[in-house]
């Protein structure tokens, strides 16, 4: 029965799979494309050589680095929606550190060190508003976390366009480039840089052990499951929705870090690039669980890259691939709720 | 500023308002038989697309409208089905949807970009538009305000006048309680969250044929609407009135901010055309703030007379949303 039912989920979840590239294929066809020369497209454009696949993990390591905070705010059954302007903050943090001590004569080692943790510290500070917002004033932490990636994104236009404007022309195109010294080494040729990598990697085990194998994550998840039995268990209960959202901010805070010191060099208007969002999207997908969330991670991103070339080659506008991942998420959590039908069924016959 | 001008501005705030008002009342609707559609940013965005694309192909404005409708409708019927029917989370599927219809409005969007298209017309009213004042104020409008108006009035009675209206109140606050009495609570589910979803839809065409009208992709400014006009029907405690009140202070505002920023040339515009968002978190604080544990404590330290002040002040601002809202119902 055991592995009967096992085999049953994976059914299930291939259904899910074949349901979202069934819908993709359909609305490809209403606009006309060819959906065989999209998928093509999208495949050769992310894993199709090694300088591709070098994007994909460019495009991976904050995504994954989103997920692992992510995982710690949904399993204290917080729906944290400011990711995205948490990344944000992070990032303008880690500008703001750089451009602070650019031209003192710290070693550029210790200045990126710092402009990362300034990174972190960002974000959690802007995860703490919202959950202040929660705790102290009662407001929802979608709403207030929306509304604050708003600001979030109004604080990063102003700096570009005013106090950090580039000598001469201010452009959405972003602040002036830091010297190579403060970049975060990559590869040659390449944005990929295997610090940030090892950092997305060691936030995503951080997280496992954390949850998995600590009294903090045991207590989290108490929390999560219900707030009101883990308070009369002596849980503080907002303390640790507070840390929640610290947490997920400072990873979120690193992730914008990295986009500035490793990718960027500089602080641009779409800085989070929707990885906050996208981490979102992942971190339901893999139904909370850290495990799946690398290759999941690694998948969207690929999606993300290999969707970069088709307005160029074919046309189309590359929010097919945001449609096929969300589209993804939608039936995955569809396709669990039929098969939780089922096995009810299944179960009162027995 | 002459009063005619003032005059002019107001009745734009009232015509900038309708496609807030469409949404917040068709989200008060569902909400009220305890389904959230958190999907609305995407729904407005994917509806206002889809209209403003059949109305260019047909060149009929009656097809954009119903296409709009239609597209709201669905929306909302993948969410009652995933929320009622599978027992899925509401935020979740919610939250998904609002990010594919955005995507979906991009993507199929995109051969209809900066065309030019059909315009509702303006449609004085004969007789009631020449009356002073209240004439070029309500009365000098478009088709899509006047049916603005009528639908808060309409929705304010249904809910709390009518039989079916008290129904409805009850599958979201009491459904164990309307079952009892009688009523299918999840088939009700289903018919007001689709319903909530078809009005909705009504508000994107009324931006892409009437207040902004065309359609410019993720240039068309719409994107972020449907989560301030959430946040509006939490401002509007679930009454319409209440809410077509936050949907006109919104768009009053919105109208200042252009008629201001000229006189405040050191702030970018970039810092004003946010400004609605922090606001939409100041007044969530207000409408909330009442039901956190610390005020009581600290309103209880009080002297009598300010206690009382403060407390009536909270209590008149407080909102309670209905109880049952995003809890799935099973009849056994």
């Amino acid at each position: 029965m055991m592995k009967n039912s096992r085999l049953i989920n994976f059914g299930f979840q291939v259904l899910a799979v074949l349901l979202a590239l069934g819908v993709t294929t359909l609305i490809l066809l209403a606009a006309g494309a060819q959906p065989l020369d999209a998928y093509k497209n999208i495949i050769r454009g992310s894993v199709g050589s090694f300088d591709k696949f070098s994007d994909v993990l460019v495009a991976f390591i904050p995504l994954l680095i989103t997920v692992a905070g992510l995982l710690i705010t949904f399993t204290a059954g917080l729906w944290n929606i400011g990711v995205e302007g948490q990344i944000i903050l992070g990032a303008i943090s880690t500008t703001w550190v750089l451009r602070l001590l650019q031209d003192t004569s710290t070693p550029p080692a210790l200045i990126i060190a710092l402009s990362l943790l300034a990174g972190m510290a960002g974000g959690a500070l802007w995860a703490s508003l919202a959950g202040a917002l929660k705790t102290f004033g009662g407001v929802n932490e979608i709403f207030g976390g929306l509304g604050l990636n708003f600001v979030a994104t109004a604080i990063t236009i102003w700096l570009i366009f005013g106090p950090w404007k580039r000598p001469g022309v201010a452009s959405i195109g972003g602040t002036e480039s830091f010297d190579s010294p403060l970049w975060l080494p990559t590869l040659p040729e390449s944005r990929l840089s295997l610090w940030a990598l090892g950092l997305a990697i060691l936030a995503i085990i951080v997280i496992y052990f954390l949850l998995q194998g600590t009294y903090f994550g045991l207590r989290l998840k108490a929390v999560g499951k219900n707030s009101k039995a883990a308070y009369l268990l002596g849980v503080p209960t907002w303390q640790y929705s507070m840390m929640a959202f610290m947490i997920c901010g400072a990873f979120a805070g690193l992730a914008g870090a990295i986009q500035v010191t490793a990718v960027y060099h500089r602080l641009i208007g779409s800085i989070s690039s929707g990885y906050g969002f996208l981490g979102l999207l992942v971190a339901m997908l893999v139904n909370y669980q850290a495990i799946w969330a690398v290759p999941v991670a690694l998948f969207f991103g690929a999606l993300n890259i290999g969707g970069i070339q088709l307005p160029i080659i074919l046309k189309l506008d590359s929010s097919i691939t945001g449609i096929l991942q969300g589209t993804l998420v939608l039936f995955v959590l569809m396709v669990e709720g039929a098969r939780q039908r089922f096995m009810k069924r299944v179960g009162d016959r027995q | 500023m002459t009063t005619e001008m003032i005059l002019i501005g107001f009745a734009g705030v009232l015509a900038a308002a309708a496609p807030v008002l469409f949404a917040v009342i068709g989200e008060t609707i569902s909400e009220r038989a305890g389904v959230i559609n958190l999907s609305m940013n995407g729904t407005i965005l994917l509806s206002a697309m889809a209209s403003f694309g059949v109305a260019v192909t047909t060149d009929n404005l009656l097809l954009g409208f119903l296409m709009g409708s239609l597209v709201g409708a669905l929306v909302a019927l993948v969410i009652a089905f995933c929320n009622i029917t599978l027992k899925q989370s509401q935020v979740a599927v919610g939250f998904v949807l609002a990010l594919i219809c955005r995507d979906l409005s991009d993507f199929l969007g995109n051969p209809f970009v900066a065309l030019p298209g059909p315009r509702l017309p303006f449609a004085p009213i004969a007789g009631l538009s020449d009356i002073p004042v209240l004439g070029v104020l309500f009365f000098r409008q478009d088709l899509m305000t006047y049916m603005s108006y009528l639908l808060v009035f309409l929705a304010w009675v249904f809910i709390y006048k009518t039989r079916p209206g008290l129904m409805l109140q009850g599958i979201g606050e009491k459904p164990a309680a309307a079952f009892v009495r009688g009523a299918n609570v999840n088939r009700l589910r289903y018919f007001y969250t689709v319903l909530g979803g078809a009005i909705i839809g009504l508000a994107g065409p009324t931006y892409s044929l009437s207040v902004k009208a065309g359609w410019k992709g993720t240039l068309s400014g719409l994107d972020g609407i449907g989560w301030i006009a959430l946040a509006i029907t939490i401002f509007g405690g679930w009454n319409p009135l209440r809410a077509a009140f936050g949907a006109y202070l919104f768009a009053f505002l919105q109208w200042l901010g252009l008629v201001v920023q000229p006189s405040f040339p050191g702030i970018p515009s970039q810092v004003l055309q946010v400004a609605p968002f922090p606001l939409m978190i100041l007044t969530l604080l207000l409408v909330n703030i009442g039901n956190a544990e610390w005020v009581g404590r600290t309103l209880a330290a009080l002297p009598e007379p300010t206690r009382r002040f403060l407390a009536k002040l909270l209590r008149a601002m407080r909102a309670s949303p209905p109880a049952a809202l995003g809890v799935p119902f099973e009849s056994e």
